[in-house]
């Protein structure tokens, strides 16, 4: 049985806790109250903590597609991160999946794995360039698809990693006992393996998805317009030249964050058992 | 299994509707790739505008256009270089890039496409904007440069009978104004660490009749080009500019000012007829403005060159279609029709009472401005002169470093670039 | 008590990713070593361009801009990373706690974590705003500053504004992870130690730190990488200003290659990069291997 813990030790303890509260959700708070105010409030001073007037009209515009508006642009953009991060996702599952059993299951080859993982230290930077130049001469600039075949590269070696120390998790004996009633390779790993690494399949798939959502620099440079370019380049876009609508930057904001933090929060359960279990014993 | 099996349906939908959406013009048209700027000058509606009244005159040429910040811009140009055709076709460039894309051979020669008797109808500060190594690499379009601004509310309060002609006027105007409280900071300008700075630097530094370089040396730790930063370091000293210019780009200046926080500004043809936007102002009606100030027995006014100019790519494969569109869009009725955020690079049009309609006051300072445009050097690295550049003066401004230390160490950097 | 052999089915299993991996990543960073040791410009197709050895590399080791922004991203990296760190452990410490609505706070966390990097750089901006900005409105009407200050302008504050923005994001997966490693700890642990007479400092040093050691490692070295080749926030916050403040090594490959249109040179730049970040984390680990041989 846990102490009884003293009253004071409980007060300090709700106290940090409310302060953590405080410091994790204000800013992002702040980003919502100000995609809902008026300009006028935001740039009067003293500032206006409350608008005045709840103004949703910033998100209407966003999420409408009139020709060649901002809710034109932000609706494909959103489309584009949807395209871009499910379908890298999905990839980096595939190939990552077999290869994260290889690793656990053969050692050996683990050197690749850290190869892998080491191509991670180099700057996005420096590889734009030739990467450049092979999109284009294959006609897959300003597409989804070459911005699919960028991010697995990033995506890969983070799943293929946090799998494998997963799968390490999962006991051999269950495993051979399978193949003793018959089951080949991949249905091992299909019925077996995966199902009890179901938490860390989650924290993998959560990676991933944010790895991608996340990325700019690529999408900056290969996307031109609404046919690939992503949620943060119009971003980026939409905050140029420090433009005056704080309210629609916000908004933008928000929307764009929304997709990744309501998957967050509904997967953060999984994430916390599937490091738990291994995820990143290292 | 099941919820997994969700998730994959799930992404591979996403991932269909991303692959399979709707695109590919049809295969008669020629399509070109067009590359503008999004902030000030032109605005997109327009380009768009303008596009399509070329696109109903040319049956069969579609024009994909692409806005980016303008700090893309250049980078975006660049990395083109390697996609080959399927590139851009037409790009718009900044007056200080023609001696860099030259040189790497991103811009087509296209001094055999324009007409012997175009020379004299447009400005010649507008033909600097596309010419080097005596070569033209493009037609001017965007011919612009930063005037002053003023409250004529504000100087009507502070006494003051008639703008500043001379940065020494100025600056005891704005004394006038803070010490009658009208306004704490009265001037505000573009300083952050950008290419902004540097126009407004040289804004000064035509005033002070200051050269970049002599004689093939750095010179910007003497003469004029040194009075320039020295009024800018004073102004902020004297509490006559407001601090925050040193993070603000033009938008920036355009919101304090429209916001009625300042007495002055320097800023482009487009602030003009947006802070006498409703919208977007609060002090319509209130809005002077002149040619940026000279100095006294030097110079009657300054005007930096801050034009851009539309180019074909070098590896454009439609440089006679790329040629017609850029050829429409710069064209004397094309140009007349939107002359109100950007102005005409044709001589004629400051008569025309369509283009002066509305905006007399902006045209009166324009035709002086316009006539005498002092450029920024014409280097082939003149990307890194800027960079030296803006932080020196940066630190200058931050008040890390006294005027002359910080110009000699510029000089000393700039001296490697030769 | 792995199986070994099988060697075929082993490398089929791994054939899929290393061919993506291959053929996407393999190609520029063959380009990119290559280029590093020329002079290769951006003209056209990168061509013409000359053999220098290892010329570059003697000018970026020689380059005095260069090495300020290095010491300014050892800079961000370390103080940010430290930060992660230590908020990370004290905030899974707090989260090992019992109290009420636990779950919630739990979720919670996950938030600024997920918020994408562009989302968080442009909120901070808009927070550090000098004009209208609520951090200013905050600090007067709280009566701690006297007048609006310029979070962004001021080189001496600059980076640490960023860096502040840049932990408020990324400590929340440090704490959940150490929380994840905290939880599977047995609790028997802890009431033995108790029992021994150990006060919480020894109980920490001696049974949680270790525990979650192992997790704290990887994501240190996680975050170290990261914020090495920290660019996105930097080019949306400040692009490297003011007076090159928040210049760091990323933004200096990006202007070599970009703004100067210089390759191979660029190239070289990334290379020293990379090189710097396995260093380091080469270093740490074999201080952490030397660690454990010893406890």
């Amino acid at each position: 049985m846990n102490r009884r813990p003293r009253p004071m030790a409980m007060f300090l303890t709700y106290l940090a806790v409310v302060v953590l509260v405080i410091v994790t959700l204000a800013p992002l708070l702040w980003l919502f109250i100000m995609s809902i105010s008026s300009t006028r409030d935001l740039t009067s001073l003293p500032l206006h903590w409350l608008p005045e007037e709840m103004d949703f009209s910033r998100y209407a515009k966003l999420l409408t597609i009139a020709a060649h508006s901002a809710g034109e642009e932000f609706v494909f953009a959103l489309r584009n991160s949807l395209a871009v991060a499910g379908g890298g996702t999905m990839i980096a599952l595939v190939a990552g999946i077999p290869a994260a059993y290889s690793f656990s299951r053969y050692p050996g080859r683990i050197g690749l794995l850290y190869a892998v993982l080491a191509t991670y230290m180099m700057p996005p930077v420096a590889l734009i360039l030739p990467l450049y130049m092979i999109l284009s001469a294959l006609g897959l600039l300003n597409s989804v698809a070459a911005l699919i075949i960028v991010y697995c590269t990033i995506l890969l070696p983070f799943v293929t990693w946090l799998l494998k120390s997963n799968f390490d998790a999962v006991p051999l004996e269950i495993e051979q006992a399978a193949r003793m009633d018959g089951a080949g390779l991949f249905g091992v790993i299909r019925f077996v393996v995966l199902p009890i690494s179901k938490a860390g399949m989650g924290t993998a798939i959560l990676f991933a998805l944010l790895l991608a959502w996340d990325e700019f620099f690529y999408a900056l440079l290969y996307t031109n317009d609404i046919r690939a370019k992503t949620l943060p380049v119009a971003i980026a876009d939409f905050a140029a030249g420090r433009a005056t609508d704080y309210g629609l930057i916000s908004a933008a904001g928000i929307l764009t964050a929304l997709p990744p933090l309501v998957i967050a929060f509904f997967l953060q359960k999984s994430l916390i058992s599937g490091l738990a279990t291994g995820g990143v014993k290292g | 299994m099941n919820r997994f099996s969700g998730w994959v349906a799930g992404l591979g939908l996403a991932v269909l509707a991303g692959v399979l959406a709707p695109s590919l013009a049809s295969a008669e048209d020629v399509t070109l790739n067009a590359l503008f700027m999004k902030q000030a000058a032109y605005s997109e509606d327009d380009i768009r505008a303008m596009t399509t009244d070329f696109e109903k005159a040319n049956a069969g040429i579609k024009v994909n256009l692409e806005f980016v910040p303008y700090e893309a811009l250049h980078d975006k140009i660049v990395a083109a270089q390697g996609s080959g055709a399927s590139g851009y076709d037409v790009v718009l460039y900044d007056v200080i890039w023609p001696a860099e894309f030259a040189t790497h051979g991103f811009l087509q020669d296209v001094t055999s496409r324009i007409p012997e008797s175009q020379s004299a109808q447009v400005f010649d500060g507008a033909w600097t904007t596309v010419t080097y190594d005596n070569k033209r690499w493009g037609m001017p379009w965007i011919l612009d440069t930063k005037y002053l601004f003023y409250n004529t509310e504000m100087l009507q309060k502070a006494g003051i009978a008639s703008p500043p002609h001379t940065w020494a006027e100025l600056a005891a105007d704005a004394k006038i104004i803070k010490d009658k409280g009208i306004v704490k900071f009265p001037i505000v300008w573009s300083w952050a660490q950008a290419e902004a700075l540097i126009c407004d630097y040289t804004t000064l530094v035509a005033a002070y009749q200051g050269n970049f370089f002599e004689n093939g040396k750095p010179s910007f730790d003497s003469g004029g080009a040194l009075e320039a930063i020295e009024y800018m370091d004073k102004s902020l000293k004297d509490g006559l500019t407001d601090p925050h210019s040193r993070e603000y780009l033009e938008e920036d200046v355009r919101k304090v000012f429209s916001n009625g926080d300042a007495a002055f500004a320097l800023n482009w043809t487009y602030m003009y007829n947006m802070a006498n936007d409703p919208k977007e102002s609060k002090v319509v009606g209130k809005v002077g403005i002149v040619p940026a100030p000279g100095v006294e027995g030097k110079a009657p006014a300054s005007a930096v060159n801050g034009s851009m100019a539309l180019g074909i790519t070098a590896n454009s494969g439609h440089a006679d279609d790329a040629w017609k569109y850029i050829t429409f869009i710069t064209s004397q009725p094309v140009q007349n029709k939107y002359a109100k955020l950007s102005l005409p690079i044709w001589k004629s049009s400051y008569e025309d009472p369509a283009v002066t309609g509305g905006q007399e006051s902006l045209i009166a300072a324009a035709k002086q401005s316009i006539a005498d445009l002092y450029p920024r050097p014409t280097t082939v690295s003149y990307q890194e002169l800027s960079a030296i550049l803006q932080k020196r003066i940066q630190e200058v401004l931050l008040g890390k470093s006294s005027p002359e230390d910080a110009m000699k160490q510029a000089a000393k950097d700039a001296e490697r670039l030769h | 008590m792995r199986r070994i052999g099988r060697e075929p089915q082993a490398w089929l299993l791994i054939m899929p990713m290393l061919a993506i991996m291959v053929v996407v990543t393999g190609y520029p960073l063959v380009s990119t070593f290559r280029l590093s040791f020329t002079d290769a410009t951006l003209t056209g197709r990168i061509a013409g361009f000359h053999w220098v050895g290892w010329e570059n590399f003697r000018y970026v080791f020689s380059d005095p801009d260069f090495g300020d922004a290095f010491l300014r991203t050892l800079y961000f990296t370390f103080v940010s990373v430290a930060s992660e760190i230590l908020l990370g452990v004290l905030v899974a410490l707090l989260m090992d706690c019992d109290f009420v609505g636990r779950s919630v706070v739990r979720a919670l966390l996950v938030l600024p974590w997920a918020l994408p990097t562009i989302v968080n750089a442009m909120m901070w901006r808009l927070i550090y705003n000098p004009g209208y900005g609520s951090l200013n409105a905050l600090l007067l009407q709280l009566g701690l500053i006297e007048q609006y200050q310029s979070w962004l302008g001021d080189p001496d504050l600059t980076m640490n504004m960023v860096i502040l923005a840049d932990v408020w994001k990324n400590y929340t997966l440090v704490a959940l992870i150490v929380l994840a490693a905290l939880q599977t700890i047995p609790r028997e642990l802890f009431q033995a130690a108790a029992i021994d007479g150990a006060g919480p400092w020894t109980r920490f040093w001696k049974i949680t730190f270790p525990h979650i050691l192992g997790p704290l490692t990887v994501v240190l070295i996680l975050r170290m990488i990261e914020a090495f080749k920290v660019f996105d926030i930097m080019y949306l916050m400040t692009r490297g200003g003011p007076a090159d403040a928040t210049k760091t090594v990323s933004f200096f490959v990006y202007q070599e290659s970009f703004a100067y249109l210089r390759a191979g040179s660029g190239a070289s730049y990334a290379v020293t990069v990379a090189l710097t970040s396995g260093v380091m984390i080469a270093v740490y680990i074999t201080l952490l291997r030397q660690r454990e041989g010893r406890a």
